[in-house]
């Protein structure tokens, strides 16, 4: 659990961030706002008989605002701030001060919510006119089936028939994956949604390293699941239960440091599913301690192969960082059916908020970097790439494609059709929303069935955006997308980032 | 005229690529029977709107009988110099076995036409099998027309040879005195540039040891295509559709010895849903070829007559949004962007009809093809016209 100042005797000087708004002309005192915040924000003042609020404590989810029935709440920004300084910014201030009461680490969840420049906003996307026709996806086929995995460079055919062994690829209906969500991280309720929706959708979800529930195994042919530095719930019908097997190396939110799950969120079955001793902490160690080089990957890759005959690809996920296209180039050459590479501005769990904001790159530079590399060195037809973090809608989707991605992953946005409202709390163990969270109370919030029908409303929805646009460039499959640079076009770019991008400057 | 200054003439405003539309057309004689062109040129007249005057050329196998066992190289010259660095490369590897101007004549409308030349090559290496030959052959044009300044190779077959500069086709007929030349297979093309310099070597048709391209299209999927031809080491130069299309015929077709309905799977595949609902084993091989050569799918409008000295394939985009239009009569197979050009040359024809979207429709030497559709027989046909020869006399 999160410490407080006062669990170390020091009183907290921190502003509050938050500032609850009650409009006691519409309050009914009806005490819904207290149920719902697990923050302990609203209690009921029995001297009074009045609810009132404590906004130190509001971490600003907005579930009792959007809960109220009287719509008496709104959450807003405290008005009382820190000082305006140019270079000192409040939250340098607050996080300062809370280092300064605790000695620790600033924890954070979900994704880098800094300025960071986000290149998608800089990439604009083509339409036909005149020299070619735009095409109705309302009226034609359009396709957006895709194969993950790795392909051969040419088939043999005699007689007309296939004289090739192909190697396992996963067809997708849509190239939309739902990203790593670890049992642990988030309920079971949400892994359950994400498989269903998966199911119905003919798309993918991922276990992350928290193992794979027995009452999921139903979905194995579209779930994927990882092996992790932890291992978590790893054993030999774990990898055969599943359509892909994933290792990860990184994840953009933290490359280059592990994982952990306070022993609080191992209940019962968490320790069940990740195989470990109920309330014990789960360790995910920065590195795998079994890959300290190249040729280490390559040996796990084949022996997960080995232990899967061959039957399911194998992808390798890493965090997209400086040096990517030569770890990419690394990693194909070491077996990887797929390579999966998560930009800065991922979510997570838990993430040291020093790490999030810092470590790491942009997935629009190292995609393209990536694809470029495996391109130029002849190597790119062997497999297949996925891009996550940050990918906010049917145009990023779009985006990364003509980028060089056969598919992305998306994690934030499915938990925002969920209905995560990005509070950042997710390591707090007491998402409002029930999604971050191992509290029975808490997990309940997220009814299974609802989710599942959300998550697949907003991939149909993005897919649907996705044909409109590929139809305007004249495209009825999404493959001619794919690294189709000339389809894209940069706007407010300086000469260097659109040399990286590989795109052209609008009007050029 | 370096690598650089080719491109800024074939790419002056360094467009993604060039956009052009054009007319297309092809006559086969399947029996190997040589033909004169002058059913081909009367079509390409009769389809003259179709193009602007910024480029026209022609494909015609059968050319040069007497020497069908050397490779014809057609090249052009923007300066003499380059001729000499040109022959002094080739005589590395090849022994020239004639070399001579290809014969011209003034004509009006036709300017500033490069220094034409024709050679006739043996490789030293005689040990070298075909597809050694072929691939040196592949390696020597590439460095003529990247490394060698002033030259540019636009044909290299054997017993075929490609015409071609900037000028509507009569023009580029009557330039290259095409009259005195026969062959059993011709194509033609017209071409209506929006964004390019007149450029001789920019003009159809595009060959690739002895297969040539006719093309009418804009790819939409140019930047995928390209993406994966350069992977497997092809350099795409010329910024146009036709260059990779060119580029896929060499790899599936010359290399990979697929067939041309092979080609076809892979440039306009079925449909995801028509490969689902197929019986085994098509299901695994379309599946097979649609995965493996996901980067080769042309997409968006094309229509394009492919040669070699074997056979003329027509074939269109998956979703035919370029026309052509395929006939026979007797052991002659036609391919037209319209059927009135076909009907203009050739009034009586046996059958005539519209190839379906992603089906190639194939002559092969001793095979005409056969209509898809019995009531594609149009039985003998005379119209109220008599064709072009009445239409040239009234």
């Amino acid at each position: 659990m999160p410490r407080k100042a006062s669990d170390f005797g020091i009183r907290s000087n921190r502003l509050p961030e938050y500032a609850v708004d009650r409009d006691y002309e519409l309050c009914i005192g009806c005490g819904v706002c207290i149920r719902q915040c697990s923050f302990d924000v609203h209690y009921l003042d029995e001297d009074h008989d009045t609810v009132r609020s404590r906004s130190e404590l509001c971490v600003g989810c907005h579930r009792c605002s959007a809960l109220c029935p009287t719509r008496a709440l709104a959450i807003k920004p405290n008005p009382a701030q820190y000082r305006a300084h140019g270079s000192w910014s409040g939250e340098h201030v607050k996080d300062i001060n809370l280092q300064a009461e605790t000695g620790g680490v600033v924890l954070t969840g979900s994704g880098n919510d800094k300025r960071a420049p986000v290149y998608w906003d800089n990439l604009l996307i083509n339409a036909s006119q005149v020299t070619n026709p735009s095409i109705d996806p309302l009226r034609e086929p359009m396709e957006l089936r895709t194969h993950l995995g790795a392909r051969l460079d040419a088939v043999n055919i005699q007689a007309g028939s296939l004289d090739s062994r192909l190697p396992p690829t996963i067809p997708i209906s849509t190239p939309i994956v739902f990203s790593a969500l670890s049992y642990g991280a988030v309920s079971f309720q949400v892994q359950l949604a994400l498989a269903q929706a998966a199911q119905e959708l003919g798309t993918l979800w991922n276990t992350g390293e928290g193992g794979f529930h027995p009452r999921l195994r139903e979905y194995g042919s579209n779930t994927i699941v990882q092996v992790a530095s932890g291992r978590f719930g790893v054993d030999l019908d774990y990898l055969n239960s599943a359509r892909m097997v994933e290792i990860k190396i990184g994840q953009g939110a933290k490359p280059g440091i592990g994982g952990h799950l306070a022993g609080e969120k191992v209940s019962k079955d968490v320790s069940a599913t990740r195989m470990i001793p109920e309330g014990t902490d789960a360790i995910s160690p920065a590195p795998q301690h079994d890959i300290y080089s190249i040729e280490d990957l390559r040996m796990l890759v084949f022996a997960l192969k080995e232990a899967t005959n061959y039957k399911v690809p194998v992808s390798v996920k890493i965090a997209a960082v400086h040096n990517a296209p030569a770890i990419a180039s690394g990693m194909v050459r070491a077996g990887a059916d797929v390579i999966a590479i998560d930009g800065f501005r991922g979510g997570t769990g838990a993430a040291p908020k020093v790490i999030r904001d810092n470590v790491g790159l942009p997935i629009e530079f190292a995609l393209a970097a990536v694809d470029q590399r495996l391109r130029d060195e002849g190597i790119r037809n062997r497999v297949s790439i996925i891009a996550g973090g940050g990918v906010r809608n049917a145009a990023d989707v779009v985006k990364a494609i003509a980028l060089g991605a056969d598919a992305v992953y998306v994690g934030t946005a499915a938990l925002i059709a969920i209905g995560c409202t990005l509070c950042q709390k997710c390591y707090s163990g007491k998402c409002n929303w029930g999604i971050a969270t191992q509290d029975p109370y808490l997990a309940k919030r997220v009814n299974p069935d609802i989710a599942r029908r959300r998550l697949v409303n907003l991939v149909k929805g993005w897919s649907h955006e996705i044909k409109e646009m590929l139809g305007g460039m004249g495209i009825n499959a999404i493959e001619s997308l794919r690294s189709n640079r000339s389809q894209l076009r940069g706007i407010g770019l300086t000469a260097e980032e659109l040399s990286i991008l590989g795109v052209k400057p609008a009007g050029g | 005229m370096d690598l650089v200054s080719l491109l800024k003439l074939n790419n002056p405003f360094g467009d993604d690529k060039r956009h052009a539309a054009c007319a297309i057309f092809g006559m086969m004689n399947v029996s190997g029977e040589l033909m004169p062109g002058e059913q081909v040129f009367a079509a390409m007249n009769n389809m003259h709107e179709r193009g602007n005057g910024l480029g026209a050329g022609f494909a015609v196998y059968g050319l040069y009988p007497h020497m069908r066992d050397y490779y014809a190289l057609h090249v052009m010259f923007t300066d003499v110099r380059g001729k000499t660095a040109a022959e002094e490369l080739l005589r590395k590897s090849f022994v020239l076995e004639g070399s001579e101007p290809i014969p011209t004549r003034k004509t009006p409308g036709i300017s500033a036409e490069p220094l034409l030349w024709r050679y006739f090559l043996a490789p030293l290496d005689t040990s070298l099998g075909e597809d050694g030959e072929q691939d040196l052959l592949m390696d020597m044009v590439l460095r003529l027309n990247t490394e060698v300044p002033d030259t540019f190779v636009f044909s290299c077959g054997k017993n075929m040879g490609v015409f071609k500069g900037v000028g509507y086709p009569d023009q580029i007929a009557h330039f290259y005195r095409l009259e005195d030349y026969s062959g059993y297979i011709w194509t033609a093309h017209s071409r209506f540039p929006t964004n390019s310099h007149a450029w001789w070597g920019g003009a159809h048709p595009f060959c690739l040891v002895d297969w040539s391209v006719v093309h009418n299209g804009e790819i939409s999927s140019y930047g995928t295509n390209r993406a994966f031809l350069e992977t497997l080491g092809y350099r795409c130069t010329l910024f146009t559709d036709t260059e990779v299309m060119a580029y896929a015929v060499d790899l599936l077709m010359r290399r990979q010895k697929m067939t041309p309905e092979l080609f076809a799977k892979v440039v306009a595949p079925p449909f995801w849903e028509e490969i689902d609902a197929m019986a085994e084993p098509e299901r695994t091989l379309h599946t097979a070829l649609r995965v493996t050569y996901a980067g080769l799918l042309m997409n968006g409008p094309f229509a394009v007559v492919i040669a070699n000295g074997e056979q003329m394939i027509a074939l269109t985009d998956r979703i035919r949004l370029r026309p052509l239009t395929v006939a026979v009569r007797g052991d002659i197979f036609y391919v037209s962007s319209e059927e009135a050009a076909i009907r203009f040359v050739c009034p009586g024809v046996d059958a005539v009809w519209t190839p379906k979207g992603g089906v190639p429709v194939v002559g092969r030497l001793g095979l005409i093809p056969k209509p898809e559709h019995a009531s594609d027989n149009v039985g003998v046909c005379v119209t109220a016209c008599g064709g072009y020869r009445d239409a040239a006399q009234s």
